[in-house]
């Protein structure tokens, strides 16, 4: 989950050694990023041979377009995950349109399709949240910790505990308030 | 500020933790209590109970180990790298990621863990921040040779050069180390710049979280790969103190050493921990055995009640020399035949071919064991007298050849 922290300028440098073919470039995107990429695609997947081939077809689109990458609009963690959450989301469309064949009402499955997608979201921003309010969330709600406890755990003071519980989760909150704006919005353009 | 607000604001920091259910019963209830009448925090807490909602309790999928070398294999087919990495520093890409990856899944209690690492029968007991670090600090001569910074602390006046004198870790070119070889080497001795390294950099990282020290180790890591790209030839030597090997076989025993401490360390914390790739694994092999007639001179050297039958017969010319087949079982599969007597700097024929019978006729013994094992003797990691071993022939040829493998290991 946790990934050690890097300098912004790191991704500037690893766009330039990606261009000039640096295989340890790829290597390092690999190892900085996989997790996240491989995860978002199991998530909304849920298939690991599915999961595997979209990893694998992420890391060929930079490693033979790192020009697409534009750090003035966002980190290559943010790019990478905006476009497998794409890809993954249109490859589920996909699944279940050939699952269901034309003429059926896909009214059920687009639910479905809009609460992985939201899930894989949240999923993402929770992975992406600073390491002292990831690790917070983690360990007292997949440990079914109360704060007291994860406190302990921690070494921090039960205030901090708290604080940390209350704005890593208005930071999700936050998130899928947008998520859900975003998908209503793409959901009135396509009918 | 009235008592109400005071208890208001107390409440209200209490609803992260009532959302992910972490609240004590009884604040719980009171919280609750308080919401009904509390519009403002009512709120709230329905913004972030929902939000946990959607914190997903299901373990995202495992990402295979093998997976990273697909992609990067797919990825290299449709543009090929213009600065690979050398062949030789692809075990050493692969088992620096495999432990990454393992250390980045542990939590906070899983960092306490202690981990056992075995060597030459006795068990070092170190957290896996310290296992890291003194991977780190062992790598560092890799950084040296690279003229990449140095991971450990300059220490005052510290002059390693004495160690340095002493050649155990077998260069091609050096002469065979005569010093004694006690079973478990002393602190100072050979190794001492070693360990004083080791200490240095532990006692500078003690204060570091253990995801920094994670960090160093593997910004390291990276470095050094990317080193061992713009320098393809891999004949940069690396001294350690004790010993000196050239950059490609560096990368190869690092390797070893990365996957060897990483299982420690997976075992202390119970997460499966898989063996090199057979291709991995067999450059791993072919390391062990082209070093092993030095280690067996050392062997001979310094306990000469293992040395098997009269040793080099004297007057014996080069058709008398003993040697014995070393077959390596498992996925790194492949036959050698070892010098038990000294041989040239690239003495072990071997993979066995047409011209196994030359100079030298049968071999004394044959050996059987597999390449994990064999691998994992050399790191001292097993016990000598207790491998399982298939043997044929000279009894006492094989068991040289097993107490001499540990002696290839460093700390």
């Amino acid at each position: 989950m946790a990934t050690p922290e890097r300098p912004p300028r790191w991704d500037e440098q690893v766009q330039r050694r990606l261009a000039r073919g640096e295989e340890t470039a790829l290597g390092e995107l690999y190892d900085q990023l996989a997790p996240m990429v491989h995860g978002l695609a199991g998530r909304i997947l849920a298939d690991p041979t599915a999961a595997a081939q979209l990893t694998r077809e992420i890391f060929a689109h930079v490693w033979e377009h790192p020009e697409d990458f534009d750090p003035a609009r966002g980190t290559l963690r943010s790019w990478l995950g905006a476009l497998t959450h794409r890809r993954a989301v249109e490859r589920l469309r996909a699944r279940r349109a050939a699952e269901h064949g034309p003429g059926e009402d896909g009214r059920g499955t687009e639910d479905e399709i809009r609460a992985v997608a939201t899930a894989a979201r949240v999923q993402y921003v929770v992975d992406s949240l600073p390491r002292s309010l990831r690790e917070t969330i983690a360990v007292t709600y997949y440990d079914g910790r109360t704060y007291r406890e994860t406190a302990r755990l921690l070494g921090i003071g039960e205030q901090a505990a708290k604080q940390r519980m209350r704005l890593g989760l208005e930071l999700l909150a936050t998130e899928l308030a947008e998520e859900r704006a975003r998908q209503d919005e793409a959901g009135n353009g396509e009918t | 500020m009235s008592s109400t607000e005071e208890r208001h604001d107390a409440l209200r920091s209490l609803l992260g933790a009532w959302a992910l259910s972490a609240c004590p019963a009884g604040e719980a209830a009171e919280l609750e209590q308080h919401l009904s009448a509390c519009p403002e925090c009512a709120e709230e807490a329905a913004r972030l109970r929902d939000a946990a909602g959607w914190l997903s309790l299901d373990e995202p999928l495992d990402q295979p180990g093998p997976l990273r070398q697909q992609v990067l294999d797919w990825c290299l087919g449709r543009r090929p790298a213009e600065l690979p990495v050398p062949s030789w520093g692809m075990p050493y890409t692969a088992e620096t990621a495999k432990l990454d990856a393992l250390l980045r899944d542990l939590g906070p209690e899983e960092w306490q863990e202690v981990a056992e690492l075995p060597w030459h029968g006795g068990t070092e007991r170190l957290r896996p921040a310290e296992v890291i670090g003194r991977l780190t600090a062992v790598d560092g001569f890799l950084a040296l040779a690279l003229g990449l910074p140095d991971p450990v602390p300059a220490a005052p006046g510290e002059a390693f050069a004495a160690a340095a004198a002493t050649g155990r870790r077998v260069p091609p070119q050096d002469p065979a180390p005569s010093a004694p070889v006690p079973r478990v080497p002393p602190q100072g001795g050979p190794y001492g710049a070693i360990t004083a390294r080791t200490a240095r950099l532990l006692a500078d990282q003690g204060a570091l979280p253990p995801q920094s020290v994670r960090s160093r180790w593997r910004r390291q890591t990276h470095d050094l790969v990317r080193g061992a790209a713009l320098a393809p030839q891999g004949n940069t030597p690396v001294d350690y103190g004790c010993g000196v090997l050239p950059l490609r076989d560096a990368f190869v025993d690092r390797a070893l050493e990365c996957y060897v401490h990483g299982e420690d360390v997976a075992r202390a914390v119970a997460y499966p921990y898989d063996p090199p790739s057979p291709q991995h694994l067999r450059q791993m092999v072919e390391l062990v055995v082209r070093m092993l007639p030095r280690a067996l001179a050392g062997l001979r050297a310094a306990r000469p009640e293992h040395a098997g039958a009269p040793g080099a017969p004297a007057g014996a010319g080069p058709a008398g020399r003993r040697r014995l087949r070393l077959v390596v079982d498992g996925p790194a599969s492949g036959e050698w035949l070892v010098p038990l007597d000294g041989g040239g700097p690239d003495g072990v024929d071997g993979p066995a071919g047409p011209e196994a019978g030359r100079a030298g006729g049968e071999p004394v013994a044959s050996m059987v064991l597999d390449g994990l094992e064999l691998c994992q003797l050399a790191a001292a990691h097993r016990d000598p007298d207790r491998l399982p071993v298939g043997e044929h022939g000279d009894r006492a040829a094989v068991r040289e050849v097993l107490h001499a493998l540990p002696l290839l290991s460093r700390p």
